[in-house]
């Protein structure tokens, strides 16, 4: 039996330190969608989508009131639409990208995740067609997400690709620039893309997927940060001790929500995604974690090894509490959706030169970070190929979600609001990468011995 | 179904009644009780069994809640399954 401490632990974590389950995300294969006739298509994914996912937010609701955990979203994920929309005779997959947008808003979630293509080693018809309507489609729909994948360990990077994203990114920021580019916050650039991952604004349903599944991703940075307190000044044994504890317990609980979810919607557990997810609300902060091993303020000398040890010690603690691991089961370092990371721009203690080093060894990389308005498309483009050069050496996932604020410089600030929170803008190099970028090809895939 | 419903707030006279006359209304049993006062301050952990109950674990909270703000107390009512996996391997 648990204890009287056993149970007010537990509420005092979910209470004071904002243990929540950030979202239960139900993957839909849509490949039996497809159809010549772009009208049909969208009809048929709205259609599957409406009734695969219709009891998915009132069954969230029902596992948050009865354990008394908050699940905070509900979300969908889908096969990527370049893959699902290819046999369409169309030159645009907005219409595609409305579908999705109108299934999100009948079912009730938040987000839908899967205007996606995977171009890692170069295109099809259909990726191109879906890359040329990202920025419409983010100006013009509410709640789909895009994500595209264009360097892997094993196909190296698709550096074509890489100057296309720079101006795709940039045509977005453009098209949504009355909403400080918020269109830039729904677009995720990868290399080593997970294809399980129940996390926006990356999430698709890969193609090597179940018809239907259900995946959760935890949260807790406030749980750890506040089990660090009690072991102030010990040594670096006893910190990773209790982040493997604390882990354990956050994921657990995912574990049941998970279990619980799959049970009741009728679909198999797919993967708990072990991640310490910010928000911009107070305790509730990677960088306060990082801040309470002893570092004045994030971005210091230490920090990329406080994020090793809290990264991996997340990992320890979380993989023996769960039957399934997947996503990107990391630390997040989201600038704008965490509080300490913004004070730490703001008293000058981080830059995006710290950020990218960190991204070495945590999941998942430069994270809704917003940049000068004139920050060039070539520039955004090497910041994308340094991330994605990351990736593929090191066999991680590393992502980009970079918002160039059209008319914003450093010193502004910009407020996406919500769950996307407000950043400061932060300093690009002036030093161009133009001619880099230029070349454009295929940087080849790396040799896997040697490994200094 | 075994759950817990936790009350925490200002100690005045009646709570326990108020709480174990609602269980009883709706035919939940009250398995164990763990109670403490520290400086004023009232702490309990009931732990009942609903499985003969007529009403839901999500209507019970509900309830137990409402009557529980209106006396200035904090009550949750939750599957004991929560406290389970995160305390017992």
């Amino acid at each position: 039996m648990f204890t009287m401490k056993d149970v007010n632990e537990t509420n005092r974590m979910i209470e004071e330190n904002k243990l929540d389950i950030r979202t239960i995300t139900m993957g839909i294969s849509l490949r039996d969608c497809g159809h010549p006739d772009s009208k049909i298509f969208c009809q048929n994914i709205y259609d599957k989508i409406t009734r695969t996912a219709e009891k998915l937010v009132k069954t969230g609701e029902d596992i948050e009131a009865e354990y008394g955990i908050p699940i905070i979203n509900k979300r969908i994920s889908v096969t990527p639409i370049a893959i699902a929309a290819e046999s369409c005779r169309t030159d645009s997959y907005v219409d595609a990208a409305k579908a999705l947008d109108a299934a999100a808003k009948e079912v009730g979630v938040n987000f839908i995740g899967g205007f996606s293509a995977l171009v890692q080693k170069g295109y099809t018809n259909g990726d191109r067609t879906l890359i040329r309507s990202i920025p419409e489609a983010l100006d013009i729909t509410e709640r789909v997400c895009s994500s595209v994948n264009l360097g892997s360990t094993k196909a190296g990077i698709n550096m074509d690709c890489v100057r296309e994203m720079g101006e795709i990114i940039k045509l977005t920021a453009e098209r949504t620039k009355d909403r400080d580019a918020l269109g830039c916050a729904k677009l995720v650039v990868f290399a080593n893309v997970p294809e399980d991952n129940p996390f926006m604004a990356g999430a698709f349903h890969g193609v090597g997927e179940p018809e239907v599944t259900i995946h959760v991703g935890v949260s807790g940075p406030g749980v750890v940060k506040r089990a660090l307190e009690d072991v102030k000044g010990r040594d670096f044994s006893a910190v990773a001790e209790t982040i493997k504890r604390t882990a354990f317990k956050i994921t657990r609980v995912g574990q049941l929500v998970a279990q619980e979810a799959s049970r009741r919607l009728g679909y198999p557990f797919g993967i708990i995604d072990l991640s310490l997810a910010p928000t911009p609300a107070v305790g509730d902060s990677v960088a306060h974690i990082l801040e309470e091993m002893g570092l004045e303020s994030c971005g210091a000398p230490g920090t990329t090894a406080a994020l090793a040890l809290l990264n991996d010690a997340v990992k320890k603690g979380g993989l023996m509490a769960s039957s399934h691991v997947g996503g990107l089961s990391g630390a997040f370092i989201p600038v704008s959706e965490d509080a300490g990371m913004i004070a730490a721009i703001e008293c000058g203690s981080l830059s995006l030169e710290k950020l990218e080093a960190m991204t070495c060894v945590c999941s998942v990389g430069l994270d809704m970070i917003a940049v000068p308005g004139d920050t060039s498309a070539a520039t955004i483009s090497a910041i994308i190929a340094d991330e994605a050069a990351i990736g593929m050496i090191n066999n991680k996932t590393t992502a980009v979600r970079i918002i160039p604020v059209p008319g914003k410089k450093v010193g502004d600030t910009v407020e996406f609001g919500g769950l996307l929170g407000y950043s400061p803008i932060l300093a690009v190099s002036k030093f161009k990468s133009d001619d880099f970028i230029a070349r454009g090809g295929r940087i080849p895939a790396p040799v896997r011995s040697l490994t200094n | 179904m075994k759950t817990v419903i936790t009350i925490v707030g200002q100690d005045r006279v009646g709570i326990i009644a108020m709480v174990s006359n609602i269980l009883a209304e709706n035919n939940v049993n009250i398995l164990n009780i763990n109670q403490n006062i520290l400086e004023g301050f009232f702490n309990m952990v009931m732990l009942v069994d609903m499985s003969q109950a007529i009403i839901s674990l999500k209507d019970l909270g509900q309830l137990l809640g409402d009557k529980g703000a209106a006396m200035g107390l904090d009550i949750k009512v939750q599957h004991e399954d929560i406290f389970r996996v995160m305390h017992r391997v």
